[in-house]
């Protein structure tokens, strides 16, 4: 019996997790995907919002602004990249720009330091590759970029140090009230808990309407993107929003915490909640759109494209509480944008509400910090050469275009939760990210996947159970 | 009479080719730009032939496996039938480049041998 | 700090055949980096047939032919490097790199010659929509998995590209079991050679689709199935005529780009066109002392031209090391124009020059029947026909040192095209 069972293994439930790892309580976490971060956390804009876009009073308003201002020390104490870039955005001349003026407002209202007006004089030396159009901006010192994948995989890692169980590659297939008791019955096995935490994400609606009567509807807002190589990484330093008009909301432009370019997203709902494929016209749309707020993107660099989903709540707001007819259910559902930027706060107030109900105690031994994947490019040369004395695997380039030695890959494998799959490989340290997309080194990193897991190289994924790489021998594939 | 057609290999060019036959032998070439074509288009309807290149599998060599080739021209018809035949065809480092692999491969007095040299692992 | 006179980044064939020519012309001190386990490069991987006529007079295979120049390294004792990764080129020509064994280090060259080839545009740069699973691969990584490592990376295969490794791995994939489905090329034309389109897809009745191009991947997790429509003169795929083959596998075989990302950590210049550093007759970059070749200055056809182009850098850059830098009298621009899209070099030094250089390029579109002119100044001084001229095939023409210095005022060289 577990005193809480956490559903969904993406920034908010790991983020619940390492709140709750605070507490002398018995805690899973379990997750439908072979490794954490699969979901909506895996793909979306990779920025920490100021918190000015959410309705004054909201929880989205609440949780961003705190969650933005989390983000230091959390940063610091799990080792994940994270930079404090700024924001802007954008108003053009044909556009009106008292709404610049309103959103400062209430951004202002809910507690967003510093926000200032700029004209193009000053925006023009902050960022020369603004529209020639652009005329006046928002600006948000407090704006951030941060990698999503780590700061997942900090929060998970960190919560499994302090005692929280990890069940990934298993989907939650029922949850049934039984007493003071759920059953949470999945494709393995049935788990039994005090109390859920239901951060399943696009899924999330299905988890709240198997035990409660006040149904939720969650809607899979998808969003596509294009990635710049790093050549491009520098034509735009700040994150650049638009004004929201009659074309839309318009799309983001913005720095990467490792040097890329990123642009987009679209918004469409669409029905298919796995339907996170890019199209043409999606694809096609960024580059006008885009236009309208910065110049000269040089699209021919687009080094991949890809699409996520927002869980989109129909109501607008984030759902964070304990479900009215459900006692000690809990819900983390509806967090769309800017749910990567609240999730450290969602972690806290979600933490606080079960610890409070379940009447926990805090622990005397957490522990609060958690050591990254060594980056040998921050190292001097000497430092480096120290490193790779101790373990030669660092001298052994495997990705060539983002420099990711052997030994990066294997610290990625064997760490706690640590990766399984090429992409688990890639979002953990880089490799195959970069402009060759993998055409080099994947051939590389699955053999040592094959090794260090000790894995048949036709067990060797992509990412999960049915992305095989490889068939069979040459001559003995049928 | 009979006609065949086929794509001249020569250049670029691409020239089509139409081949007349008459009891098994070429009676006229047409369509070809240059003498290349004519004597492609004949050797390809009387006696088209081709290198067959493939790798198999190394015994405790430094990489898994190694490739290999006909030593010569085999007949155009039987590439399956001597990919087939390489299918559990192993040897054991270290191999030489120029090593037979296959002696006379399906008969047809061709050798398969190694293109690389894999040293010992 | 280690020094040698010369430094080799590559040990592909562009690497070796320039090691050799160096040594042959008085350079003892000389250094190859490579970064994979072996010398050959990419030959090594490329099995197949058709590789040497011009520089052997015989057909060899890939990695035959990478044997002729690494038996050539060793009987000369040339020094290499291997599981070696250079991380960095400064200007002052300080190669940074780093193994296993000697940990990073730092090596001062007197001459530096970048030999790293090119990679394969992948699926993101090509804006392929649709979802992101397992089962998409370059030509060249399916290439390597089938070849050197003995794995089958599909069964039911759609290639999009017909440049020649798409091509060649059309027809291994096919000897290894699987079945090639279509290979669908985006231009009205094939990138590949004539005799790759007959002997790789007319042997086995793998039909080529030109004008086409993937408009939608399906599956989540493995490729389920794969759609593609013919595209208009716009390039844009045509609605209504899309087609859907189910299969498991897409390779790719789009293009090759120059990976140039160590020569700009060096300041090296690089030409838009073919992302390649921008060089002189001598094969010079825009840094002095750092010359290029091979694949990395711009994609060849055939490696023999690859072994030849090497063999000028490395003849230049051992006369760079022993005379040191001589600037230049006078530098002549080569202008590509009417359908000629680069040359290589861009331009000629009428009196340092060696008696006679060949200047590369390629053109822009499939001309028949049209000839190549070649112009000192206003004054043609070639007109030559060519039946056909495609962009998958290299061209040249030879510059003559002793005809150049007939036209001592020109101040640019023309290469066009020319109908009639």
């Amino acid at each position: 019996m577990y005193d809480v069972i956490i559903v969904g293994g993406g920034v908010t439930g790991s983020a619940i997790a390492r709140e709750l790892s605070k507490y002398s309580a018995k805690i899973a976490l379990i997750e439908r995907e072979v490794d954490l971060c699969e979901g909506t956390s895996k793909a979306n804009s990779a920025i920490v919002h100021a918190g000015f876009d959410a309705k004054p009073g909201s929880l989205k308003a609440k949780m961003n602004v705190e969650g933005n201002r989390m983000m230091d020390d959390l940063a610091r104490d799990l080792e994940f990249p994270f930079k404090r870039n700024g924001s802007l955005v954008v108003c053009t001349k044909d556009q009106d720009a008292s709404l610049l003026e309103n959103l400062k407002k209430q951004g202002e209202e809910n507690g967003v330091p510093d926000l200032q007006i700029l004209d193009r004089d000053e925006l023009i030396k902050m960022e020369p590759n603004l529209a020639d159009d652009v005329v006046k901006a928002l600006y948000a010192p407090t704006g951030a970029i941060v990698c999503p994948f780590h700061l997942t995989y900090a929060l998970a890692e960190n919560a499994a140090e302090n005692g929280v169980e990890f069940f990934l590659d298993t989907e939650v297939k029922e949850i049934k009230k039984d007493g003071d008791t759920y059953k949470v019955v999945t494709d393995k096995e049935t788990y039994e808990a005090k109390a859920v935490v239901n951060a399943a994400g696009v899924y999330a609606d299905d988890l709240n309407n198997m035990v409660s009567n006040k149904k939720i509807e969650i809607i899979a807002r998808r969003g596509q993107y294009m990635l710049l190589d790093k050549t491009a990484g520098g034509h735009v330093s700040h994150t650049i929003f638009q004004l929201p008009s009659k074309m839309g909301k318009g799309v983001l432009v913005t720095p990467t915490v490792h040097g890329n370019l990123l642009v987009g997203p679209t918004a469409e709902d669409i029905d298919n909640k796995e339907g996170v494929n890019t199209t043409g016209a999606g694809l096609g749309s960024l580059a006008p759109t885009s236009s309208l707020s910065v110049k000269d993107v040089p699209y021919r660099q687009v080094i991949t494209s890809f699409a996520g989903l927002r869980a989109h709540d129909t109501e607008g707001d984030f759902i964070i509480g304990e479900a009215e007819d459900a006692p000690n259910f809990f819900n983390a559902a509806g967090i769309e944008s800017p749910g990567l930027s609240s999730a450290p706060a969602i972690g806290v107030y979600v933490a606080k509400m079960v610890s409070e109900k379940l009447s926990l105690s805090e622990k005397s031994d957490f522990k609060a910090t958690r050591k990254g994947i060594l980056n040998p490019a921050d190292l001097s040369i000497e430092e480096r050469n120290k490193l790779i004395k101790e373990n030669p695997a660092y001298g052994q380039i495997i990705c060539r275009c983002e420099s990711i030695s052997e030994g990066e890959i294997l610290d990625a494998i064997h760490r706690p939760l640590g990766a399984k799959t090429l992409d688990g490989v890639k979002r953990r340290t880089r490799a195959g990210m970069g402009r060759c997309q993998a055409g080099f080194c994947s051939p590389r990193v699955m053999e040592i996947l094959e090794r260090e897991l000790s894995l048949s190289m036709f067990d060797v994924r992509k990412s999960g159970d049915d992305s095989k790489i490889v068939f069979g021998y040459n001559k003995k594939i049928s | 009479m009979e006609e065949k057609h086929l794509t001249c290999i020569g250049c670029p060019m691409g020239c089509q080719l139409t081949v007349t036959m008459e009891n098994g032998e070429v009676k006229e070439v047409t369509g070809n730009t240059c003498k290349r074509g004519d004597v492609y288009a004949r050797k390809e309807v009387t006696d088209p032939t081709r290198i067959v290149t493939s790798s198999v599998k190394v015994n405790g060599g430094k990489i898994p496996m190694v490739s290999v080739k006909t030593k010569n021209d085999i007949p155009k018809g039987m590439i399956f039938e001597i990919c087939k035949a390489l299918t559990d065809v192993e040897v054991n480092a270290p191999v030489n480049i120029g090593d037979v692999v296959v002696p006379n491969v399906c008969g047809t007095g061709v050798d398969v041998i190694a293109t690389k040299s894999i040293p010992a692992a | 700090m280690q020094s040698y006179d010369l430094v080799i980044i590559g040990g592909g064939p562009a690497g070796l055949a320039a090691a050799v020519s160096a040594r042959d012309n008085g350079i003892e001190s000389i250094l190859i980096i490579e970064r994979d386990h072996e010398l050959g490069g990419i030959l090594n991987q490329c099995i197949h047939n058709g590789f040497g006529l011009h520089t052997f007079k015989e057909e060899l295979t890939g990695p035959e032919y990478a044997q002729r120049f690494i038996d050539q390294v060793k009987e000369r004792n040339i020094e290499y490097k291997l599981n070696t990764m250079v991380m960095d080129i400064s200007d002052k020509k300080v190669v940074t790199a780093m193994n296993r064994t000697d940990g990073m280090f730092e090596i001062q060259a007197k001459a530096v010659i970048l030999a790293m080839g090119c990679r394969e545009r992948s699926r993101g740069a090509l804006n392929i929509p649709g979802y992101r699973p397992a089962g998409i691969f370059s030509a060249g990584t399916a290439q390597r998995l089938v070849n050197i490592e003995g794995y089958m990376p599909g069964k039911k295969v759609v290639i999009l590209g017909s440049g020649d490794i798409g091509l060649i791995m059309a027809r291994r994939m096919t000897l290894e079991g699987a079945e090639v489905k279509v290979v669908a090329e985006l231009m009205p034309y094939s990138g590949g050679l004539k005799r790759n389109i007959v002997q790789c897809l007319d042997d086995f009745g793998i039909p080529l689709k030109l004008s086409h191009t993937v408009v939608d991947i399906e599956g989540k997790e493995r490729v389920e199935g794969i759609t593609i429509a013919e595209v208009g003169p716009d390039m844009k795929p045509i609605p209504g005529t899309e087609e859907h083959y189910e299969c498991d596998t897409l390779l790719l075989s789009c293009g090759l780009l120059p990976e140039n990302e160590l020569s700009k950590t060096a300041g090296v210049s690089l030409s838009p066109i073919t992302s390649g550093p921008v060089v002189n007759d001598s094969l010079e970059t825009s840094v002095e002392g750092i010359f290029a070749c091979g694949n990395v200055l711009h994609v060849h056809d055939l490696v023999d031209f690859v072994s030849e182009e090497a063999k000028n850098a490395g003849i230049n850059a051992a006369k760079y090391i022993k005379e040191g830098k001589k600037v230049a009298e006078k530098e002549i621009k080569i202008n590509p124009t009417g359908g000629v899209r680069y040359t290589v070099p861009v331009s000629i030094r009428p009196k340092e020059m060696d008696d006679s250089v060949t200047v590369r390029f390629r053109v822009g579109q499939v001309f028949k029947n049209s000839y190549v002119a070649m112009y000192y100044g206003d004054t043609q001084v070639l007109k030559r026909k060519k039946q056909i001229m495609a962009p998958g095939e290299m061209e040249q023409v030879i510059i003559k040192k002793e005809e150049l210095n007939n036209y001592p005022d020109i101040s640019e060289i023309t290469v066009k095209i020319e109908a009639e």
